[in-house]
C-alpha cells in the first residue's frame, strides 16, 4: 500500500508566551517541533506499511528547515520525504496550502491513503484534511481514532463523533484526519536515526511543481488576517488566604453559590 | 510581489517588531527594520509597531464579481431529521447581520424527511429555506452533501455562508470551501459586519485560545466561516413569521465511497466537556491514590473529574478526561483546579470556564492567571478539608 502522511512544523507551544505590553509572542530560540498529531499520523502510516507491506512518503509545505522534521520522521520508519519549499509559498491559508499540497501529491505515480493529523496546534482549523480530499477528488473521514480493518480498496474505521462515533467502510484511495487515541507513537530506533541521517529527501519548488502562481502562497489565498489581539481575562483573581480548613471552608461557600 | 513591507518613513528602527516575530525574520539594518526570506507572513508583526509601518501587501488574485453576491445562508444541521440548536444559535446572529446588511436570511436544510424543521427554521428568523429532502441524504455525508452546497451556491450566489462548527459542520465547510474555491475561517467567536467594506469580520481564538485574531475574506465569495456551537443567541421564536420554503431535488450520482456502517451514540456516559461542575487535577496533586480525593469531591458535588496531560501520560487516569489542546475543551460552570500549574496547552481548553478556583502551591503559576479565585498551598489538605465539609453537611441533612 502506497500511503502518504502529511506533517507540519509548528511552534513548540511550551515555549509561547505573550508580551503583555506589546501582545506578541515571545519566543525563546528553540526549535519547533512536528505537530502532535501528526506524530499520530505517521505511526499510524508505519504500522500499516509494516502489516501489509508498502511504502510511506512525508509530505510537508514549509521553510528549508523542515527537513529535520522530516528526517526525524524518516528514524521512525518512514521510507522517504518531500518538502514543498518556496519564497512565493509564505503566507499561505488553508485554500492555498491544500492546492499546493495536492501538487505534491499529483507527483507522485500514485497512492492508496492519505492521513493527516486532526489538525495543526497552532493554527486549530482542521481544514486542510478535507480541503486536499477535495482537491484530489477522494473522499475523506475527519477524527478517526480505530482502524478496524485494513484492505488495499478499502478501510473499515471508527469515527468520533459529537454523539458517539461511527463505524465508517470508506473506498480507497481516500484520505483520513486521525487523532490521539489512534495510536501510542514509537521513538526512532538507532538503526532508523542512522537511516534518517541521509535517507531520500526531496525539496521542491513552486516552479518545479507547475505551481499556478495565483493559487499559492499570499496571493492564493482568499483569508486575511487584519488583527490580532490579546483575549480579555478574568481580573486579577480574588484570592482565598489562611489554613486548609479556612480555605476549604470559603471554597465550599463559592461552589455553594453556584450550585 | 506580495509580502511584508517596511514602510522606510515610518519605521524609527525601535525594534519592537523583533520580539515579536515568530519566525526569526526581522532585523534592525542602519536603523530601519528589515524583512528576510524567511518571514511566513504570519502577520503578527503587524499589530506590534507602534508607528503603523509594517503592512502585509498582495495583489488581487480572484476573478469573481463579488457585486453579484448577496444574501446570508445558514446551513441547517440537523441528526435524525432535528435541527441542531447551534443552526438557531446562526439564525440569530444571522438576523442581526442581515438587518446590518439589509439583505435576506436564508436556511438551508438538507436531509431525510426534513421539510417539518423548515417552519420551525422560519420562526426562527430564516427569511427563505432551501430543502432538499431525499433518501439519499439520510445520513450526514460530506460528498453528497457538497454536491448540493456546490450547485446552491453557484445558482444562487450568497454572500456570506455560516456553518457550525460541529464535528460535521467543520468536515463539510472545508469541502465546500475547496470546491468553489473560497476562503474560510474555522471556529469562530465572533462576527461581526465592517461599517465601511460591509465585509464580514470574523474573530476566532488562535494559537490556543492566546491570541485572537480577526479574519476577512475581501475578494472571494461566499465569505465562509464556520462558528463555535454555544457562542451566539438564539433569538426569541416568532410563528407568525413569514417565508418563504423551496424544495431543491437531489440529482446526482454520488457512487457512495463512504459507508455507515454502524452508529453509535454515547450513553448517558456525561462528555467532560458538556459537565457543568469539574474538578480538575494536576501533577501537583503529587501521588496517584490522591486521584480518589478529587473523585469523592466531585461525586460530592455532582461534578466529574478532569485531568493534565501528563496524568493521561502515567496512566493515572483515561484520555477521555483530558482536559487541553490535545484533549477536550470544556465550559463548566464551575471549575475547581487542584494542583494544575497551567501549561499554556491545558489553559487553552479551559477558557469557556465560567469561574475557575485554583489551588496550587507555586503563587506564580500561570493557571492563577486565569483563575477567578487563588488559593496558594497544598491542594490535597484543601481537598481533604472540602470533602470532610460536604460530607458534614450530608451527615447534618441526615440528621435533620
Amino acid at each position: 500500500m502506497k500511503i502518504i502522511v502529511c506533517i507540519k512544523q509548528v511552534p513548540s507551544t511550551n515555549e509561547v508566551r505573550l508580551d503583555p505590553e506589546t501582545n506578541t509572542i515571545i519566543r525563546d530560540g528553540r526549535q519547533s517541533v512536528t505537530n502532535p498529531f501528526d506524530t499520530y499520523a505517521i505511526e499510524q502510516a508505519i504500522q500499516i506499511k509494516e502489516k501489509l507491506g508498502g511504502e510511506v512518503l512525508g509530505l510537508s509545505m514549509g521553510i528549508p528547515a523542515t527537513e529535520r522534521l522530516l528526517r526525524d520522521a524518516q528514524s521512525r520508519g518512514v521510507d522517504r520525504t518531500l518538502l514543498l519549499s518556496d519564497r512565493s509559498f509564505a503566507g499561505a491559508d488553508t485554500l492555498a496550502t491544500a492546492y499546493t499540497l495536492s501538487l505534491g501529491v499529483n507527483e507522485q505515480e500514485s497512492f492508496d491513503l492519505i492521513l493527516c493529523g486532526k489538525m495543526a496546534v497552532d493554527g486549530d482549523t482542521a481544514q486542510i484534511g478535507p480541503e486536499l480530499a477535495e482537491n484530489l477528488g477522494i473522499p475523506h473521514v475527519t477524527d478517526v481514532s480505530e482502524l478496524i480493518e485494513v484492505h488495499n480498496d478499502k478501510i473499515i474505521c471508527k469515527k468520533i463523533t459529537d454523539t458517539g462515533h461511527q463505524i465508517i467502510e470508506v473506498k480507497l484511495p481516500a484520505l483520513l484526519t486521525v487523532v490521539k487515541d489512534i495510536n501510542m507513537p514509537r521513538l526512532p530506533s538507532i538503526k532508523g536515526v542512522l537511516f534518517g541521517l541521509d535517507a531520500p529527501f526531496e525539496m521542491k519548488s513552486a516552479k518545479d511543481l507547475n505551481a499556478d502562481t495565483l493559487r499559492i502562497g499570499l496571493s492564493g489565498s482568499p483569508t486575511q488576517v487584519v488583527k490580532t489581539y490579546t483575549p480579555e481575562r478574568a481580573s486579577e483573581a480574588v484570592v482565598i488566604e489562611g489554613d486548609p480548613a479556612t480555605q476549604a471552608n470559603e471554597i465550599v461557600e463559592i461552589i455553594k453559590g453556584v450550585i | 510581489m506580495a509580502g511584508l513591507v517596511i514602510n522606510q518613513e515610518k519605521c524609527v528602527g525601535c525594534g519592537v517588531c523583533l520580539k515579536g516575530c515568530a519566525s526569526k525574520s526581522l532585523s534592525i539594518v542602519n536603523k530601519k527594520a528589515v524583512v528576510s526570506d524567511d518571514c511566513v507572513l504570519c502577520g503578527i508583526c503587524l499589530d506590534s509597531c507602534p508607528f503603523e509601518a509594517l503592512s502585509i501587501e498582495k495583489e488581487n488574485s480572484s476573478t469573481m464579481d463579488c457585486s453579484k453576491y448577496s444574501d446570508i445562508w445558514v446551513f441547517a444541521e440537523q441528526h435524525n431529521g432535528k435541527v441542531l440548536p447551534v443552526a438557531y444559535e446562526l439564525l440569530g446572529k444571522g438576523k442581526e447581520l442581515a438587518k446590518e446588511k439589509k439583505c435576506k436570511l436564508i436556511a438551508v436544510l438538507i436531509g431525510l424527511d426534513i421539510e417539518a424543521e423548515a417552519k420551525e427554521l422560519i420562526a426562527h428568523g430564516a427569511d427563505h429555506v432551501y430543502v432538499c429532502d431525499d433518501i439519499n441524504l439520510e445520513s450526514n455525508m460530506d460528498e453528497r452533501y457538497v454536491e448540493v452546497f456546490d450547485e446552491l451556491i453557484n445558482k444562487h450566489k450568497p454572500e456570506i455562508l455560516l456553518l457550525g462548527a460541529t464535528g460535521f459542520g467543520r468536515s463539510l465547510a472545508p469541502r465546500i470551501a475547496a470546491r468553489v474555491g473560497t476562503g474560510l475561517t474555522a471556529d469562530c467567536t465572533v462576527l461581526e459586519i465592517d461599517n465601511e467594506t460591509g465585509l464580514l469580520k470574523q474573530t476566532r481564538p488562535a494559537f490556543g485560545g492566546n491570541l485572537m485574531a480577526t479574519i476577512i475574506c475581501p475578494n472571494h465569495r461566499p465569505q465562509m466561516a464556520t462558528v463555535r456551537p454555544g457562542v451566539m443567541q438564539i433569538k426569541e421564536i416568532d410563528s407568525l413569521q413569514e417565508g418563504k420554503i423551496t424544495s431543491v431535488p437531489y440529482e446526482f450520482s454520488v457512487d457512495g465511497s463512504i459507508k455507515i456502517l454502524e452508529e453509535v451514540l454515547a450513553s448517558e456516559v456525561k462528555s467532560i466537556s458538556d459537565a457543568d461542575i469539574i474538578v480538575s487535577v494536576g501533577r501537583g496533586i503529587g501521588a496517584q491514590k490522591n486521584m480518589a480525593l478529587a473523585e469523592k469531591l466531585a461525586e460530592l458535588i455532582g461534578g466529574s473529574v478532569g485531568v493534565t496531560r501528563p496524568l493521561v501520560d502515567v496512566g493515572w487516569s483515561e484520555y477521555k478526561n483530558q482536559i487541553g489542546q490535545t484533549g477536550s475543551a470544556v465550559a463548566p460552570k464551575i471549575l475547581i483546579t487542584c494542583g494544575i500549574s497551567g501549561a499554556i496547552q491545558h489553559l487553552a481548553g479551559i477558557s469557556g470556564a465560567e469561574t475557575i478556583i485554583s489551588i496550587n502551591a507555586d503563587s506564580d503559576a500561570p493557571i492563577f492567571s486565569l483563575s477567578h479565585y487563588k488559593i496558594v498551598g497544598d491542594c490535597v489538605e484543601v481537598l481533604k478539608k472540602m470533602i470532610s465539609n460536604f460530607e458534614d453537611d450530608k451527615g447534618k441533612k441526615m440528621i435533620v
